[in-house]
């Protein structure tokens, strides 16, 4: 994929894509004529008590596209991705994702419906945390082919011939019988991404993959995540990895303080940022 | 390079420290084992020198009385088996209430839990036994002690349960939901799983308490162990003999579940394959 080959707001808003897209939205996106969002967040706000985490983000994703969202820790960025697929219910906004939209009301009482809807909102999206959180009392394979099994009801055969092929994916089909406690960090994530994939979602959404690997492990995790990447997954990265967000990502959401006061192509936002606070905090990594 | 334990350093002359530590440490182990075994002789011997100064022993009459004493030990396991079988069911109930954001079910949970704990044991006995014939209710002393005990040992395991459904990390949960699963299906395939683990010793424990407080129910007429050895001592005032008997078989039965207990957790540990051991 070359993300910049449509490079800026200006040219995508010539042409016949003008009806879909806002611009000012947008700038950047890689949009083929014609192309509908396959993620919108529209005006997500976020209160931890009196503390006002999330002011107001919004987000248009197109299919195929890889986002990473940077920031400085406690800027919000992991409750913006977490708001996605509502772990962090938003105190006010909307998620769409594909087809199914759902629209924040964490005053009215969680009723059957719309616990409903956040459960379809959520198959629509496949996670992947920090911390793995693989299931331990489950072997590899059962990691992988639970929730499609028992949530979309697909065959166990056919869930297990899907859970293997994306094990080859990630490289680690020798591995479908160990239990989660028998393999590295490196492993553990990558298993947690095959798990994710398996229920074959819209988009990927991945919380600071990397955060919790020792260093000489990353580079396997991230050699994954560019290979989904670029072979034109649908995924959102919250990430510290500069290298990731230079090599795979399309577009950069610059976060400060529950805000994304930057949006932009990668090369653009990484190599020439309009805001002060980018600039700020990307300096601290021209060095490295 | 002579760092290892091999045979540079004893080349050398210096003896073999690795292999002078090993040696050393084996046989403290050995007379710290002789001296506990010591102790346990010791008390072991002091009681049974007791017993055979303060009463003399009729033959005959142990011979007639250990197996109707045992005979009871039945009767105990049945009680206790039936009981912890009531109290798991009654603490699953119960630790969902309390974890439950239903204040219906929150309130009806704790209230249990703090009844039951909040009172003795001998009393909801007596409660059911003797109590609940005045509204009517008239069941089986055997019913009735298990019951009481089931309703009791309930509330204590529907905190252990509790704490064990909050020891699965949240991670746990939010993968699951993220993957679309429902609360119920999060809780049933995720969750309980891991609770279970957590919580077996606890209820092994529980068990083995059981055995014993199962004698409360002799005083309702259950003809258990204790009610056995209490009936055969008493008319020709041996209770002494017929004491000791019973506690020993306790005694027996409460190692021989330890054991158990012991075999199942380490089974449990295998099967977790090296749990936590490669990072």
């Amino acid at each position: 994929m070359q993300p910049n080959t449509l490079s800026g707001a200006k040219s995508t808003a010539t042409g016949d894509l003008v009806h879909v897209i806002h611009p000012a939205e947008v700038p950047g996106a890689l949009v083929k004529p014609g192309a509908e969002p396959i993620l919108k967040a529209t005006a997500i706000q976020k209160y931890f008590g009196a503390n006002h985490v999330l002011k107001g983000c919004s987000m248009t994703v197109y299919p195929g596209e890889t986002i990473t969202i940077l920031g400085r820790s406690g800027s919000g960025k992991s409750t913006f991705l977490r708001c996605l697929n509502f772990l962090e219910e938003p105190s006010a906004g909307v998620v769409e994702i594909h087809d199914k939209r759902v629209i924040s009301n964490p005053l009215a009482p969680r009723s059957k419906a719309v616990q409903e809807d956040i459960r379809q909102l959520r198959l629509r999206a496949g996670m992947v945390f920090q911390e793995f959180n693989l299931f331990p009392h489950l072997s590899v394979i059962r990691n992988l082919i639970e929730a499609p099994v028992h949530v979309k009801h697909v065959p166990v055969a056919e869930a297990t011939e899907i859970a293997e092929s994306y094990l080859e994916k990630v490289g680690l089909i020798e591995k479908r019988n160990e239990f989660p406690a028998r393999l590295s960090g490196g492993q553990r994530q990558r298993v947690a991404i095959a798990r994710a994939l398996t229920m074959q979602p819209d988009v990927m959404l991945f919380d600071e993959p990397t955060s919790a690997l020792d260093p000489s492990l990353v580079g396997e995790v991230l050699k994954v995540m560019e290979s989904l990447a670029h072979e034109g997954r649908t995924m959102i990265v919250v990430t510290h990895e500069m290298s990731f967000a230079k090599e795979a990502a399309d577009r950069v959401y610059y976060m400060d303080e529950g805000e994304f006061v930057e949006v932009g192509p990668s090369e653009q936002v990484l190599g020439d940022p309009h805001d002060e606070r980018t600039r700020k905090f990307l300096s601290r990594f021209l060095n490295v | 390079m002579s760092f290892g334990s091999g045979g540079a350093p004893a080349a050398q002359g210096l003896p073999d420290l690795g292999a002078l530590i090993t040696t050393n440490q084996r046989t403290r182990a050995v007379a710290w084992r002789a001296q506990f075994m010591l102790v346990w002789l010791i008390i072991l011997s002091g009681l049974v020198a007791f017993i055979l100064f303060t009463i003399k022993l009729d033959a005959q009459f142990l011979v007639k009385v250990i197996p109707f004493i045992i005979g009871g030990a039945g009767m105990t396991i049945l009680v206790s088996f039936f009981s912890i079988a009531m109290a798991i069911i009654l603490a699953s109930l119960g630790a969902l209430g309390r974890l439950s954001r239903n204040p219906i079910a929150n309130g009806v949970a704790s209230f249990y839990v703090s009844l039951v704990r909040g009172t003795p044991l001998l009393l909801q006995i007596y409660f059911i036994y003797l109590a609940l014939p005045q509204a009517g209710i008239v069941l089986p002393e055997l019913i009735c002690g298990i019951i009481a005990l089931g309703f009791n040992y309930g509330a204590y395991m529907t905190e252990i349960f509790r704490a064990g459904i909050q020891a699965v990390p949240s991670g746990q949960t939010e993968a699951a939901e993220s993957l679309g699963m429902s609360g119920r299906t999060t809780f049933m395939r995720i969750i309980a799983p891991q609770a279970f683990r957590i919580v077996t010793p606890a209820i092994g424990n529980d068990f083995i308490a059981m055995l014993k407080d199962s004698s409360l129910v002799s005083a309702i007429g259950v003809q258990e162990l204790l009610w056995k050895a209490q009936a055969a001592g008493r008319p020709t005032y041996q209770s002494m003999q017929t004491l000791i008997v019973a506690a020993l078989v306790y005694w027996l039965m409460t190692l021989a579940f330890s054991y158990f207990q012991g075999r199942l957790e380490r089974g449990m540990a295998s099967a977790d394959r090296g749990k936590g051991s490669v990072q």
